[in-house]
C-alpha cells in the first residue's frame, strides 16, 4: 500500500486533480475530422481508416482497441506522419502531422523495443538527443532523469541484449521521453511481454503519466489494459477501419492494480467488449 | 587435458596425419615410372625400401614429398638473406604489398559503390549488371590486357598488380555492404523518421554501424581474393619477384618443389591475412557490444 499512499500524496500536489472526466476542457492536442486512409493493393483498395472523427485533449490517456486489421496502428502512424491520409483532416498540436513531426512534438514507442544493439542503454536513450543537437551536459542530465523515470538507473552501461524484454521496452520508453515531447504515441508496447511484467509496466506507465502530464495515445488489443490505463477508450472495428465507440472512463485517476476487480472497472470493460462485438462480424 | 579432448586439436591433427599418409603413398606411385626409367638407364636394381626412398627424394619429382617441400621452404625462408632474390620472404613481401594495396583500393571502392547504390536507385539498375558481369570474366583474361594497357601509358610495377587485386576484391565488398547498409529494418528507419533525422544522420548513426558485421565478412573474402589477384597479376608481367613469378619460373624449369613451397607460402600468407581481418572484426564488434 506504500505505493498508492505515495501516489495519493503526489496527487494532492498535482494541479490536475479537478480534471473533468468527459469532454476535455483543455484545448485539443490531436483532432481528426472525417479522416480516411485507403491503401491501393493488387487485390483492390483496402480501407484501413474510414471517416474517423476524434478529439484528444491535453493530458488525456487515450487507448485504441480493436481486433487486428482495424486500423489502430495505422491511425497512430498517421498521427506520427509515418503514413499519409487519403482524405479528411488531422491536426497535431494545432499543425499538420508533418510539421508536428518536424517540430519533434511526439515520442513514439514501437511494438518492439527497437534499441540499437551496438549502443549501451544510456547511448540508446541519448540517440534522439544527439540527433536533435543537445549538448553533452544536457544529454547526460536528461538520460539520467528519464532512466530514473522508468526505473532503469544503474543499467546505463548495459547493452540491450543484457536486459530482459520488459527492461528493453522501458529503455525504449525512456528514449521516447528523453526529449520532452508533449505527446507519447505507443503502439502495443507491452504486447510481446508476459502478463506479470505487463501489469507491472502498466502501473509504472500510469505513474509516469501522472508525473509528466503527457498526452498518451496507446494502441492495445487487451481490454483490461485499455480500461486500466485510459481516460478514454476508442473502440475500433475492421473492414473498413472505423471508430465504433468512444468510452469516457469514470475511474478515478488514482488506480491501484486491484481496481480491476471493482464493479465500475468491470462495467467499463463490459462496454468495451460490447463495442468490439458490435463492430466485429465473426462470419468472415 | 580438456582442451585436447574437447577442442579441435585432435580432429585437426587426425586429418593432417591422414593427408600425410595419402601424400607419401601418392608420391611413391606418381614418381615410380620416372624412377624406374632412371634406374634402368643407370642399371641399378634397388630393393623395395630403397626404391621408395628414391621416389621421395627426386630433384624434380612429379609430386614432391612433404619433407622435400618443408626442406626447400625452410631453406628459402630462413636459409637466405631476406633481400636475396632466392628468398621466399622477399617474394612474399612483394606479393603482400600489392595484395594489401589492392585490398585497400578494392574495399574503399566497394564501400563507395555500395553507398551509392543504397542511396540512388538508378545507380543500382545501371551499375549492378556491370558489376556482376565484371566478375564473370576470367581474371586470367583481363590481367595481361590491363598490364599491357597500363604499361603503354607508363604505369608499371606495383600499381597494375594492385589494380588486379582491387578488381577481384571490390565485388564481395559491394555485395556485402549493400546488404549491410540495407539491413536496418523498417522499425529502426521509422524511428529515425520520428526524430526528423536526415539522410546523413540516418546513414552515420544507423546504416554504418549496422553494416559493420557485413563489412568484415566481406573483407575476409576480399583479402583472400586480393592475394589471388596479386599472384595472377605477377604471372603475365614477367615480374622478377613475387610468389607469382616464383610459380612461373618453377613451371618453366620443372622445379616442382619450388612451386609447392611457393604455394605453401601463399597459403600461409592468406591464412595470416584472414586471421588479421578476423581479429580486427572481433575487436571492433566487441567494442560495439556484441554478445560474446
Amino acid at each position: 500500500m506504500t505505493k498508492s499512499a505515495k501516489s495519493v500524496a503526489a496527487k494532492t500536489r498535482s494541479p490536475r486533480t479537478a480534471k473533468p472526466s468527459s469532454k476535455p476542457a483543455q484545448p485539443s492536442v490531436i483532432s481528426a475530422k472525417d479522416l480516411s486512409l485507403t491503401f491501393q493493393t493488387d487485390d483492390g483498395p483496402v480501407h484501413a481508416l474510414s471517416n474517423i472523427d476524434l478529439d484528444i485533449g491535453k493530458g488525456d490517456f487515450v487507448s485504441f482497441i480493436g481486433p487486428s486489421g482495424c486500423g489502430k496502428t495505422t491511425l497512430l502512424r498517421v498521427i506520427a506522419d509515418l503514413e499519409q491520409p487519403t482524405a479528411g483532416e488531422i491536426s497535431v498540436n494545432g499543425m499538420s502531422p508533418e510539421n508536428a513531426r518536424l517540430a519533434r512534438a511526439y515520442g513514439y514507442v514501437f511494438q518492439a523495443a527497437a534499441l540499437y544493439p551496438w549502443r549501451t542503454i544510456e547511448k540508446n536513450v541519448a540517440l534522439p538527443l544527439e540527433i536533435m543537437g543537445y549538448s553533452a551536459d544536457e544529454r547526460k542530465k536528461r538520460v539520467a532523469r528519464t532512466l530514473e523515470l522508468v526505473n532503469l538507473t544503474g543499467f546505463e552501461k548495459k547493452y540491450p541484449w543484457q536486459l530482459s524484454g520488459g527492461m528493453q521496452q522501458r529503455a525504449s520508453i525512456a528514449r521516447a521521453l528523453s526529449f520532452d515531447a508533449d505527446i507519447l504515441l505507443m503502439d502495443e508496447p507491452f504486447g510481446a511481454l508476459d502478463e506479470i511484467v505487463r501489469d507491472h509496466l502498466n502501473e509504472q506507465l500510469l505513474e509516469l503519466w501522472e508525473r509528466t502530464n503527457k498526452t498518451i495515445c496507446f494502441v492495445t488489443h487487451s481490454i483490461p489494459e485499455a480500461v486500466y490505463l485510459s481516460t478514454r477508450i476508442v473502440v475500433m472495428s475492421p473492414r473498413p477501419g472505423r471508430v465504433t465507440d468512444i468510452i469516457e472512463s469514470t475511474l478515478p485517476r488514482e488506480r491501484p492494480l486491484d481496481i480491476r476487480e471493482s464493479p465500475e472497472f468491470l462495467g467499463i470493460a463490459h462496454r468495451v467488449r460490447e463495442g468490439l462485438r458490435a463492430g466485429h462480424s465473426y462470419d468472415e | 587435458m580438456r582442451w585436447l579432448t574437447e577442442g579441435k586439436t585432435i580432429p585437426v591433427l587426425t586429418i593432417v596425419v591422414v593427408i600425410m599418409i595419402v601424400w607419401y603413398v601418392g608420391a611413391v606411385f606418381m614418381n615410380a615410372p620416372v624412377q624406374r626409367d632412371m634406374n634402368k638407364r643407370a642399371k641399378i636394381e634397388p630393393t623395395t625400401a630403397e626404391f621408395v626412398e628414391q621416389t621421395w627424394n627426386q630433384p624434380k619429382p612429379i609430386l614432391p614429398a612433404p619433407h622435400q617441400i618443408a626442406q626447400n621452404f625452410w631453406k628459402a625462408t630462413f636459409g637466405v638473406k631476406v633481400t636475396s632474390r632466392r628468398s621466399l620472404v622477399y617474394d612474399a613481401g612483394v606479393t603482400l604489398s600489392s595484395t594489401v594495396l589492392g585490398f585497400a583500393l578494392g574495399t574503399v571502392l566497394g564501400v563507395l559503390i555500395a553507398v551509392g547504390i543504397v542511396h540512388l536507385p538508378t545507380l543500382e539498375r545501371s551499375f549492378m549488371p556491370w558489376i556482376i558481369a565484371s566478375q564473370t570474366i576470367p581474371i586470367l583474361a583481363i590481367a595481361p590486357m590491363l598490364i599491357v594497357v597500363l604499361a603503354a601509358i607508363g604505369v608499371k610495377g606495383l600499381i597494375p598488380k594492385a589494380l588486379i587485386s582491387a578488381y577481384l576484391s571490390f565485388f564481395p565488398v559491394v555485395v556485402g555492404m549493400v546488404k549491410g547498409l540495407r539491413s536496418p529494418d523498417g522499425l529502426l528507419l521509422d524511428l529515425m523518421r520520428t526524430y526528423n533525422a536526415g539522410r546523413a544522420v540516418t546513414f552515420w548513426k544507423l546504416r554504418v554501424p549496422a553494416s559493420l558485421p557485413f563489412l568484415f565478412a566481406s573483407m575476409k573474402i576480399a583479402i583472400a581474393a586480393s592475394l589471388v589477384g596479386a599472384i595472377v597479376g605477377e604471372l603475365p608481367t614477367g615480374a622478377r619477384a613475387g610468389i607469382g613469378s616464383k610459380l612461373l619460373i618453377g613451371s618453366y624449369y620443372g622445379q616442382t618443389i619450388q612451386i609447392w613451397s611457393a604455394l605453401l607460402m601463399a597459403s600461409l600468407l592468406a591464412t595470416a591475412l584472414i586471421v588479421i581481418v578476423g581479429l580486427s572484426e572481433r575487436l571492433t564488434l566487441r567494442n560495439m557490444g556484441a554478445r560474446p
